[in-house]
């Protein structure tokens, strides 16, 4: 029951929290994208920095279990699947969870997007057999690894590195990262000119 | 207008932090999965069924890794969905607050509108096909924007660089070539 609980609390707070950075507004995501206004992708920056920083400070004082810990493996399904997540992202402007908050808040067209995820799933639990038989599925670099040890955790490091640092450090230059990006990479347009 | 991105990133981080100090960490597309497989098991009852130590499924997605996905298809009231549903509820109450999203932006969002016109079937079935891809490709990757890139770069997790790679080395061209237009 305490996790129910807890889902509904966590739950509303992280629905919540993205429709109040925008991450569920489509113009936003689409103009994160095509770098003309980069405050999301400052906020996501931070946001992974933060919860770095504070979930292997925990564990360095002993605060937060590494039990806590669930890492995924790594294989080359990963990085093609991230390609055509990248690609739907930027079409529809929705991500899984963005977009179940965005139909939630009243955006029509994030039902579609729903009714679009809900096929594509099913479209892969009945490909599935044919992706794991092409070992596109098989684990690469030791699969289920952190990029350095995490003392008392299950997962092996990539390096030699000591992972709680590591994950501190990295966590820093995620909030520095998130800082020194600009608000827009590409140049502001000039007026537009009438056609000659 | 959405929140400063300092505070936004503050409060988004001590959500994840908060979901891996009490529980584990967030993801979101898995339960895409659980849906289909409860409306199918209500069309097809035969889909999960139980065994002497778990459960298992005649489909091979959902009876993976000893029947995980087919036990939250048997029983959904588990804290990973519920916390999808809960999502949910987090984001009708927070947009209310906020007095709502605005009528016209409701089915075609503005810089949609400023590329490619008012149609909502165009934007609809945008939305829809760019839904399929999307789903395939995070249970492809075996994770979405939340498990992968979010808690996973969060932990440090190999797996998640490889999946932000992906994410962003397709959806930036495909962003800069769809919308030129700046709304």
């Amino acid at each position: 029951m305490t996790t129910i609980l807890l889902a509904i609390v966590i739950g509303a707070a992280f629905g919540a929290v993205l429709d109040r950075i925008g991450a569920s507004n489509p113009a936003y995501i689409g103009k994160m994208l095509n770098l003309t206004n980069l405050n999301l992708a400052k906020a996501i920056l931070l946001a992974i920095g933060t919860g770095s920083v504070l979930m292997f400070g925990g564990q360095a004082a002993g605060l937060v279990d590494v039990g806590h810990m669930s890492v995924k493996a790594a294989y080359a399904g990963v990085f093609l699947g991230g390609l055509l997540l990248g690609a739907g992202w930027a079409l529809a402007g929705y991500c899984p969870g963005t977009g179940v908050v965005a139909a939630a808040s009243g955006r029509i067209d994030a039902l579609f997007f729903i009714a679009g995820g809900l096929l594509g799933a099913a479209a892969y639990m009945v490909t599935y057999p044919a992706w794991k038989a092409s070992g596109l599925l098989d684990s690469i670099a030791g699969g289920k690894v952190t990029l350095g040890a995490v003392p008392g955790a299950e997962y092996e490091g990539l390096t030699a590195l000591p992972g709680d640092l590591l994950g501190i450090f990295l966590g820093l230059c995620f909030i520095a990262l998130a800082f020194a990006l600009p608000e827009r990479l590409v140049p502001q347009k000039a007026a537009a000119q009438p056609a000659a | 207008m959405p929140l400063n991105w300092k505070t936004g990133g503050l409060l988004l981080g001590l959500v994840f932090f908060l979901a891996v100090w009490l529980v584990k960490p967030i993801g979101v597309s898995t339960q895409f999965v659980i849906l289909d497989g409860i409306l199918w098991d209500a069309v097809n009852p035969e889909l999960v069924t139980q065994t002497a130590d778990g459960y298992t499924s005649t489909n091979d997605y959902l009876a993976k890794s000893g029947g995980k996905y087919a036990k939250s298809v048997a029983d959904p009231l588990n804290y990973s969905f519920v916390f999808v549903l809960a999502m949910a509820l987090g984001g009708l109450v927070s947009a209310r607050l906020r007095g709502g999203i605005a009528r016209a932006d409701r089915s075609v969002h503005a810089l949609w509108r400023a590329n490619f016109g008012d149609s909502p079937v165009k934007r609809y079935a945008a939305a829809f096909l760019g839904g399929f891809i999307v789903l395939y490709g995070a249970r492809l990757a075996g994770g979405c924007t939340s498990g992968h890139m979010m808690s996973g770069m969060m932990q440090t997790a190999l797996s998640g660089y490889i999946f932000a790679a992906g994410a962003f080395v397709a959806a930036i061209p495909v962003s800069l070539l769809l919308f030129k237009k700046e709304a």
